[in-house]
């Protein structure tokens, strides 16, 4: 199955990715050589076979519903790219008209 | 002062037991070592030597009981694994500067055990690759060959390792990513069933695949290591149960009435014939220790490849969303607004091998292609676990190739993405069916490593080690050490 670039930006929009005109081109003909190889698995039947998702024993691993205590928003600031009195800052989006709300 | 060189955990234990050298004195010995191989190798993003030295003068004070093995034994730790106030890269620039504020799981176990960490090594960014050339701080070079690939996404690992530079080291493996660059580094590495080894701070790439294991020189150092970092763990919902045994156990245990399986599909085209030749004379020598070798089928293997691309480039498309330029790691100073952060961050952080699985994910779980892609390779994924669950209802043991080809050479196959994928097929099916796989060295082709792969049962670890040890003992592939390990002892 040939994909095209169309295809290729709005899945790039969806994964919050962008790309050059160029860029774009290579990754379009990379995904459509990754997804002729994927296509392999057309061959095979899998009627009625279910999906596996997890090759887990556990179902439904619950922890007790006990408080413990949270992480230090001190240390937590410490990895933040910018923030200010115990917020992490980003730009502005009212000013941008982005957030609606 | 003695020589600590090339030695295995045992006999360094042995030596600190002894007070022949203090931890100091191995730490201190290991990073003049290390130094000296590193400009050649390039497998550390980051050394942690203040830290290690100061660890190791404490241990030093309280010394090394004798049933304390691996106390003060020096240990690398792939670089996707967060360790408290050290950076964890994850190999990328989305995280160059990324110092974790608590440690993984592993890491509590491994400061448990008081080994201590000497570096943070190099990989794939985000685990993603199988050649370590998709890092963005270097490029690591083979043991053996330094103008061939060690293998990825833990090749940082296994070239430390391989070289002589350190004893042991962490890897972790989401398609073969321990096992390959152990057979392209000639040493032998373990991935564990998944739920053996808690999750819980690892950097998440395809998380119903991804688990932690060790690479070392020698089977019983594998096995130490393996004793010392498995268990439950309540902070991964994912982690299992189940008692672990000591992994030395059987190590000593005949291979008398072993029932081993050998899958005709693992000796197939593609295979080179030097690799098939090694396989076929393991196959041999486990013969002459007493076990049968039968050969078996794996039908649905060879779809291996296409599945496992789906689920984990859907799983990791989901995993990577987090890193949004917002609380942690890099942030695009390019930006007009919150969409801009996004986007530029993530297309300016994240490398090409990322991007594409980003692609390939999120276009896989997309509106009109989700059943076609993502549940198609999830139906294959049961049929792979159903032809392994045949074999072990009557084999103890899988064995074959762990990689097609002997290490390639850097360049050769980065541009070609579907090329460097299919170098995976003969690991991937392990980790789609969840089973424990190991590599170890079992001959060479133009003086590289090739690399024999066990698959066990779930769990059976213990069968594994055995098989591997006896293999190790009958065997002298182990004793053939890279240049640079034998210029340098």
């Amino acid at each position: 199955m040939a994909i095209r670039e169309e295809q290729a930006q709005h899945v790039a929009e969806l994964a919050k990715l962008s790309f050059s005109e160029d860029e774009l081109k290579q990754f379009t003909d990379q995904l459509g050589e990754i997804i002729d190889m994927v296509e392999t698995l057309e061959e095979v039947d899998t009627t009625d076979v279910a999906l596996t998702s997890n090759v887990n024993d556990e179902i439904n691993v619950i922890r007790q519903d006990q408080p413990t205590n949270g992480t230090d928003r001190q240390e937590l600031m410490k990895n933040a790219p910018e923030s200010e009195n115990g917020f992490i800052k980003v730009p502005s989006i009212i000013e941008n008209k982005e957030g609606g709300a | 002062m003695t020589k600590i060189y090339g030695k295995t955990l045992e006999e360094l234990h042995t030596l600190l037991v002894s007070k022949e050298i203090t931890v100091v004195e191995l730490i201190q010995e290991t990073f003049a070592h290390l130094k000296e191989i590193e400009p050649e190798i390039d497998s550390f993003i980051t050394l942690n030597e203040e830290k290690a030295l100061e660890m190791a003068r404490a241990i030093d004070e309280k010394g090394v009981s004798e049933e304390n093995i691996l106390a003060g034994l020096p240990i690398g730790i792939k670089d996707n694994i967060v360790t408290k106030d050290l950076l964890t890269t994850a190999a990328s620039k989305m995280l160059y500067n990324f110092e974790p504020i608590y440690d993984a799981t592993v890491m509590e176990k491994v400061h448990q055990s008081d080994m201590i960490p000497v570096g943070k090594l190099n990989m794939d960014e985000f685990a993603m690759g199988g050649s370590t050339e998709n890092s963005y701080f270097k490029t690591t070079k083979n043991a053996w060959d330094t103008s061939k690939v060690p293998g990825g996404s833990s090749g940082g690992s296994a070239a430390a390792v391989a070289s002589g530079q350190i004893p042991l080291a962490l890897g972790t493996d989401t398609g073969g990513s321990i096992r390959q660059p152990a057979a392209f580094n000639g040493i032998v590495g373990m991935k564990p069933t998944y739920g053996r080894v808690s999750r819980f701070g690892l950097i998440a790439f395809g998380s119903s695949l991804d688990q932690i294991g060790p690479l070392t020189r020698t089977v019983k150092d594998n096995a130490l290591a393996l004793n010392a970092i498995s268990g439950y763990d309540a902070k991964d919902g994912t982690s299992s149960g189940q008692a672990v045994p000591d992994f030395t156990n059987n190590l000593e245990k005949s291979m008398e009435g072993m029932k081993i399986a050998l899958p005709k599909e693992y000796l197939d085209k593609g295979v080179d014939d030097e690799i098939k030749d090694a396989v076929l004379k393991a196959a041999d020598t486990f013969r002459s220790l007493g076990a049968t070798v039968e050969e078996v089928s794996l039908p649905h293997s060879k779809y291996g490849v296409a599945a496992y691309y789906i689920i984990a480039s859907s799983e990791a498309s989901s995993n990577l969303q987090r890193f949004d330029g917002i609380r942690y790691g890099y942030r695009s100073e390019n930006v007009a607004s919150l969409e801009d952060v996004y986007v530029n961050s993530r297309s300016e952080g994240f490398g090409d091998e990322v991007k594409r699985r980003i692609m390939l994910g999120t276009f896989s779980l997309s509106a009109g292609y989700f059943d076609a892609f993502f549940k198609k390779a999830a139906q294959v994924r049961t049929l792979i676990r159903q032809d392994f669950k045949k074999v072990f209802a009557d084999y103890d043991l899988i064995i074959g190739p762990t990689t097609p080809t002997v290490a390639f050479g850097l360049g050769e196959e980065i541009d070609d993405p579907v090329t460097m994928y299919t170098n995976d097929v003969l690991t991937i099916p392990v980790n789609l069916a969840g089973l424990p796989g190991m590599s170890l060295p079992c001959g060479f082709s133009n003086n590289l490593p090739i690399g024999l792969q066990l698959i066990g049962d779930r769990f059976a670890e213990e069968t594994m080690y055995q098989a591997a040890y006896s293999f190790e003992q009958a065997t002298e592939f182990h004793n053939k050490k890279p240049e640079i390990f034998e210029r340098s002892k």
